[in-house]
């Protein structure tokens, strides 16, 4: 459990491989604390904040109950359960490399009282998570010939297991064949044309976003050559 | 009235046969002998073949050399689906059906379908039958995920098998053996298959011979002579390269093991689409081109002998592709020839493998992979 001092929220790890967020009224002396489910209607009164682990997840195992009582059809928990178990497939499938770890920048020091950089644990974890799910959400497209539009059933990992011999780290570049310079996804809309034979992709559509950031996530650490081929 | 050129040959032909079955000190005995005779009779022969030049050659084991042509890696979906690979693979039989002289047969090097389906490997089987020279299958991981090898045995028989040609001893392995991935996620067989014919998809298991193809490898081998020549065809490389891709065989040491006593050994591979070069002590490994895309070189593994080709024209679907050659010295070793589309051929030699690179080097990339 941790005590989120900016917010003064919880954040519980449920037994079940469930995250239950629930918020708190900040304690004042003698006061009691309203713990809310994530639902926005479940709460309970307790007369301090839970001293211990163990107290915090009594709280939140409480509320869950309470919820499943007032919701008997819904099963979210195995919906919930299975989105973990398929995001953890996909991880296995991909391989996917990390993002940058921003844990570094927790902690004491000149955040205190400068608003901009007073990042919390919550603010790292959406950060990773939000950039992950970009990045697998490109690798689904990049594996998939139904998305990229062949109509040959061509993905992009035919040529580019794990992204390999893509080379964002060298664009923009000057390519003969196309007769100008061109970034990443100008290529991409080659390849799609050409190799994966299918229509070429609007520069902001969500899959080619997806595509340049997987892409791109699986360069990591490589240094920025622009113009090398 | 015989020709020069036929007396020539059957005076060849019975000096080698003259030849075989002799021990060494035989063969000694044989060769000072004929030293003398011809030195007594002040004979010279220019169109003979005089033993000593046979000691000379390290006591050839083998009649005449030889050439193999192959084809590889063509991923066929029916033409429906893609026309492009099926135009890929009828180029790669043109260019075999045009070699001159023949080759003695046609090695098909694994992963003729792209999903193991039926009408796939039928097509495929149609396609192969256009080849005038003999064809020798071997079967890769697409060709076996759908119904674990139902269809391709029905179409070319058996998956490992064993052959003996002009004095060299063929191997082929089925060396794409995975432990049951499936059975516990509940996938079906379609599910497998798509599984299995991603590189990158990091839910299956590595590649194996297995202990029972190497127990019958094993015995197989036991009548076979260390001076033998032998060829070993396995789809993925019989050593370890790269694991995330299956650039590997998991049991490749052991198998290695079973191989290293031959003095003459070369192990051929599909499945890593690109020129490919290693040695294992006296094991030789050569990869082959795929008729329907290059892959990358992998990022880590790669061995030292191996001489990459140039990065594939992304502006030419073609480039990097190919088929190619084994030539069969007299000595029993391999000449690999790829016969890049688009590019100069490159051959890497046996004189190159057995120099650990010193000699005979192949011209190297400007264009490596990074």
């Amino acid at each position: 459990m941790r005590i989120d001092k900016k917010t003064g929220s919880l954040l519980a790890v449920g037994g079940l491989g469930v995250a239950v967020l629930l918020a708190t009224a900040r304690p004042q002396d003698g006061k009691p604390v309203q713990v809310q489910l994530c639902d926005g209607e479940t709460s309970v009164s307790l007369p301090a904040e839970p001293a211990s682990r163990a107290e915090a997840q009594a709280v939140a195992d409480g509320l869950m109950a309470a919820w499943k009582a007032k919701n008997p059809e819904r099963a979210w928990v195995m919906e919930q359960d299975g989105q973990d178990a398929q995001e953890a497939l996909l991880q296995k499938r991909f391989q996917l490399v990390g993002p940058y770890d921003n844990r570094a920048m927790l902690g004491e020091g000149q955040a205190e009282g400068h608003p901009y950089r007073d990042f919390t644990e919550r603010d790292v974890v959406l950060w990773e998570r939000e950039v992950r799910r970009l990045v697998l959400e490109g690798a689904q497209v990049f594996h998939d010939a139904n998305r990229l539009g062949s109509t040959i059933a061509v993905s992009c990992d035919m040529c580019h297991p794990d992204a390999s011999n893509t080379h964002p780290e060298t664009y923009p570049k000057y390519q003969t064949q196309i007769g100008r310079t061109v970034l990443l996804r100008h290529m991409i809309n080659w390849c799609i044309e050409h190799p994966v034979r299918g229509q070429p992709l609007a520069e902001d559509d969500p899959r080619m976003i997806a595509l340049e950031a997987y892409i791109y996530a699986q360069r990591k650490g490589k240094t920025l050559q622009y113009g090398r081929h | 009235m015989k020709s020069i050129e036929t007396r020539y040959m059957e005076e060849r032909q019975a000096a080698i046969e003259g030849l075989r079955g002799l021990d060494r000190r035989a063969f000694m005995r044989v060769s000072a002998a004929a030293g003398a005779a011809a030195l007594t009779t002040g004979a010279v022969w220019p169109h003979s073949f005089q033993p000593l030049t046979f000691e000379a050659n390290g006591a050839s084991p083998l009649e005449e050399s030889f050439r193999i042509a192959y084809i590889s890696d063509s991923h066929l979906y029916t033409k429906e689906v893609n026309d492009r690979f099926v135009r890929s693979i009828l180029r790669a039989v043109d260019d075999v059906n045009r070699m001159d002289p023949q080759p003695d047969f046609v090695f098909y090097g694994g992963d003729l379908a792209q999903l193991g389906q039926p009408a796939e490997l039928e097509l495929g089987a149609e396609i192969l039958k256009n080849v005038k020279a003999p064809v020798r299958m071997m079967v890769g991981e697409h060709d076996w995920y759908f119904d674990l090898g139902r269809k391709w045995r029905e179409l070319f028989g058996e998956d490992r098998y064993s052959f003996d040609h002009k004095g060299v001893h063929f191997v082929v392995l089925n060396s794409v053996v995975e432990q049951d991935f499936w059975t516990a996620r509940g996938l079906t067989p379609m599910e497998r298959m798509q599984t299995v014919a991603g590189l990158d998809n990091g839910l299956q298991n590595p590649f194996m011979v297995g202990e029972e193809q190497r127990t019958w490898l094993a015995k197989d081998l036991e009548r076979i002579g260390d001076e033998t020549p032998v060829v070993v065809f396995s789809h993925s490389p019989l050593y370890h390269l790269y694991k995330r891709w299956n650039f590997w065989t998991e049991d490749a040491p052991q198998v290695q093991k079973i191989l290293r006593r031959f003095a003459r050994c070369t192990v051929i591979h599909g499945h890593t689409h690109q020129p490919l070069t290693n040695r294992i002590g006296n094991i030789h490994f050569h990869g082959l081109l795929s008729t329907a895309w290059p892959w990358p070189y992998a990022p880590e593994g790669l061995p030292e002998l191996t001489v990459q080709m140039n990065r594939p024209d992304p502006f030419n679907p073609m480039d990097g592709c190919g088929m190619g050659e084994l030539e069969v010295s007299a000595d029993g070793l391999i000449d690999k020839v790829y016969r890049l589309w688009n590019r100069n051929p490159v051959t890497v030699s046996a004189a190159y493998l057995k120099s650990n690179g010193q000699d005979d080097r192949p011209a190297r990339t400007n264009a490596s992979s990074y």
